[in-house]
């Protein structure tokens, strides 16, 4: 009985509860549920736009702006800014984890963007499908082609015609911390050996059917590029045989990377100069048995809708005082012979960034089929799915 | 009426019915050759549904384990907010379950990965002699992502079911002599079955396709069916294929619900009081 005179209503509660009844019940219970679902409602709102990967149209009637698609930690802020404060032009930066991502934007249409960043393997695709435009060079006099090895701006050429200006080129290797792993891969196959013994839960491939599959196919011996169907299922076996041993699926490497969580990974030698400078055990290996090497390009897509702002802005990175600040931050190495004569010498010689050419003989420039070919694009995500 | 009528029935026409009629039509197309939908006729993108099994069990066993997760952590909260908190603060704290939400989604779950990185939690508890604890990139890093993005949609409607009980109930169940536990299951737990129906609906409807808390705190290795999809249009482009994983969606999605509205519409004050 003491339990329930404990209860007992106080005078305090009892006027609370009076008050309660004065002000209306019904009217505050139908208020309480229309701002309750209300509440509910705007948290929703709130969450779906922002679940969406771009808004990158919301701008495409602005004049002041600029919409630039690349890749993540391949710009420098300093400069965006600095061209802003010269041209009142806003500049909106997109960030992309694969060509195809970009391919799969573009070929939907209506993006909005002005310029992006494709890699060489991409450009006749986006030429063949009328997704990107022939330059006008007499609008980038910045664009020197003499200072740039042909070998890296050879793709931007299309039966004849200028669709790009080159930006930066790289390797794909592997970076493994050495502290960890002490067996010293050397090649894809070291990789995918390691991946399965000492590396085992703590390896990174792409989310990049490119980098991924190649690296797979590099291990079997195969060509980086293999459309082969055979070859492919192969390389299938291979990724689904090491999929229980990996860390992550992520072309987002650098946060496991420094986490200590990852000790080995599919590695761009940009972010490879980024990691190894911040923490020494970071190093970088180009494989002995093939990768890839590439050129980024800067691009104009064909429905650019602030054109002239494009132009600025590609006339701009072109300068090789700018470019040379560009490498500065993301680590990878310009194509342009001014810009690379501004940097540091240190940088010039750097192994990771340039490589000796002996080192480099098996590495294979990205082909066209493979950006199309449904067989590659099906492995990677069925080998996501497994 | 007719007039009044429709700009709801052109809102549905246009924002419901015409996509899911494109998607039924491109699910039963074929791939163009760089990609995109290439028109035709053909059963085989349904045919190659079970090359998605996994990411299809994986959604269906992680969306009501989520749900239930996000009930379990919401409830108490919810009630605490609507039953023990005083007046003063409770706005303050209402409030306080909506800031988060000012922030992205992808931002917040971002951080996740630091948080249940190896530099995160599982140090603080190697400090503490827990040590070799692995959580980033596990089920149970999805898990906490889901939990974490979903609670205030889980604790509001429930939060509005308990707030409207009616707590005159709850003296008259102490009078009659029934403990709290008692009060708690035959009074409570019954009223706000409409908040619980809600909010359950509410966090696993959107749980079906989610892609993201997956896709970072996953490391891509737990994979849901809405991955499958974003890679499906993203990076493969294959829009036939894609529309066929997302018809099934719909259709599991309508087989789920209305067999969960059943079970809820079979508790007679679920039936009257469903915010739904």
């Amino acid at each position: 009985m003491s339990k329930n005179s404990d209860k007992q209503i106080t005078s305090k509660q009892f006027m609370r509860q009076l008050w309660r009844y004065k002000r209306g019940s019904i009217s505050r219970r139908e208020f309480l549920g229309v701002t309750g679902l209300g509440m509910a409602t705007a948290v929703m709102g709130a969450a779906i736009p922002s679940l969406l990967p771009q808004k990158s149209w919301a701008s495409t009637d602005l004049g002041d702006r600029l919409v630039f698609s690349t890749w993540p930690n391949y710009w420098n802020q300093a400069n965006l800014d600095e061209f802003t404060a010269n041209t009142g032009v806003n500049i909106q930066v997109n960030a992309f984890g694969s060509n195809e991502e970009m391919l799969a934007k573009l070929q939907a249409g209506g993006t909005g963007w002005d310029v992006f960043v494709p890699t060489n393997y991409t450009i006749s695709n986006y030429v063949e499908l009328g997704l990107i435009q022939e330059l006008d060079l007499s609008r980038i006099p910045n664009y020197d082609a003499s200072a740039n090895n042909p070998k890296f701006a050879g793709p931007a050429t299309v039966n004849g015609k200028v669709y790009c200006v080159p930006k930066n080129w790289g390797t794909t290797g592997f970076i493994i911390n050495s502290n960890k792993i002490t067996s010293g891969p050397k090649s894809w196959k070291d990789f995918f050996e390691v991946t399965k013994g000492e590396g085992s839960g703590h390896t990174i491939v792409h989310d990049y059917q490119l980098t991924t599959i190649g690296a797979a196919l590099c291990a079997l011996g195969y060509s980086f590029n293999s459309i082969d169907p055979n070859e492919l299922a192969e390389a299938e076996a291979v990724l689904i045989e090491s999929k229980p041993h990996l860390f992550a699926i992520t072309s987002d490497y650098q946060p496991g990377m420094r986490s200590g969580d990852a000790w080995m990974s599919i590695c761009w030698n940009g972010d490879a100069t980024q990691l190894h400078n911040d923490l020494p055990e970071m190093q970088y290996v180009i494989a002995s048995d093939g990768g890839e090497i590439w050129t980024d390009f800067y691009a104009i897509p064909a429905e650019a809708p602030h054109l002239d702002a494009a132009y600025a802005f590609l006339n701009y990175m072109q300068d090789p005082a700018v470019q040379a600040r560009d490498a500065e931050a993301h680590g990878y190495a310009p194509t342009d012979a001014r810009a690379i004569a501004l940097q540091p010498a240190s940088l010039a010689t750097d192994p990771i960034l340039h490589p000796a050419e002996e080192l480099m003989n098996g590495l294979e420039f990205g082909a066209a089929q493979t950006l199309t070919d449904p067989n590659r694009a099906e492995l990677i995500a069925r080998f996501k799915s497994a | 009426m007719a007039a009044l009528l429709a700009p709801t029935t052109l809102w549905f026409l246009v924002m419901l019915i015409m996509p899911l009629i494109v998607i039924l039509i491109f699910s039963f197309g074929e791939r163009a050759a760089v990609g995109g939908y290439g028109g035709g006729f053909t059963f085989e993108q349904y045919a190659n549904l079970p090359a998605r099994l996994k990411a299809f069990q994986n959604t269906l066993t992680y969306a009501p384990l989520g749900t239930l997760l996000s009930l379990l952590v919401a409830y108490p909260l919810a009630y605490f907010l609507a039953l023990k908190v005083d007046r003063r603060f409770k706005l303050v704290l209402l409030v306080l379950v909506i800031v988060p939400f000012w922030t992205s989604l992808l931002i917040r779950t971002y951080a996740w990965i630091y948080i249940l990185g190896g530099r995160g939690i599982p140090t603080i508890l190697e400090w503490i002699g827990i040590e070799g604890v692995r959580l980033i990139n596990t089920p149970t890093a999805v898990l906490i992502g889901i939990v974490y993005g979903y609670l205030p949609l889980m604790v509001f409607p429930v939060y509005v079911s308990l707030e409207k009980l009616d707590k005159s109930l709850l003296e008259a169940s102490n009078d009659l002599g029934g403990n709290s536990f008692k009060t708690f299951l035959q009074i409570t737990l019954p009223l706000s079955m409409p908040g619980i129906a809600t909010g359950c609906m509410l966090v696993f409807i959107l749980l079906m396709g989610e892609f993201l808390i997956p896709a970072f705190l996953g490391g891509g290795k737990v994979f849901f069916i809405g991955n499958a999809m974003v890679d499906l249009f993203l990076q493969s482009r294959n829009w036939p294929f894609g529309s066929a994983v997302a018809a099934t969606l719909v259709v599991i999605m309508l087989i789920t619900v209305s067999i969960y509205m059943r079970l809820a519409m079979r508790n007679k004050t679920g039936a009257d009081q469903s915010l739904m």
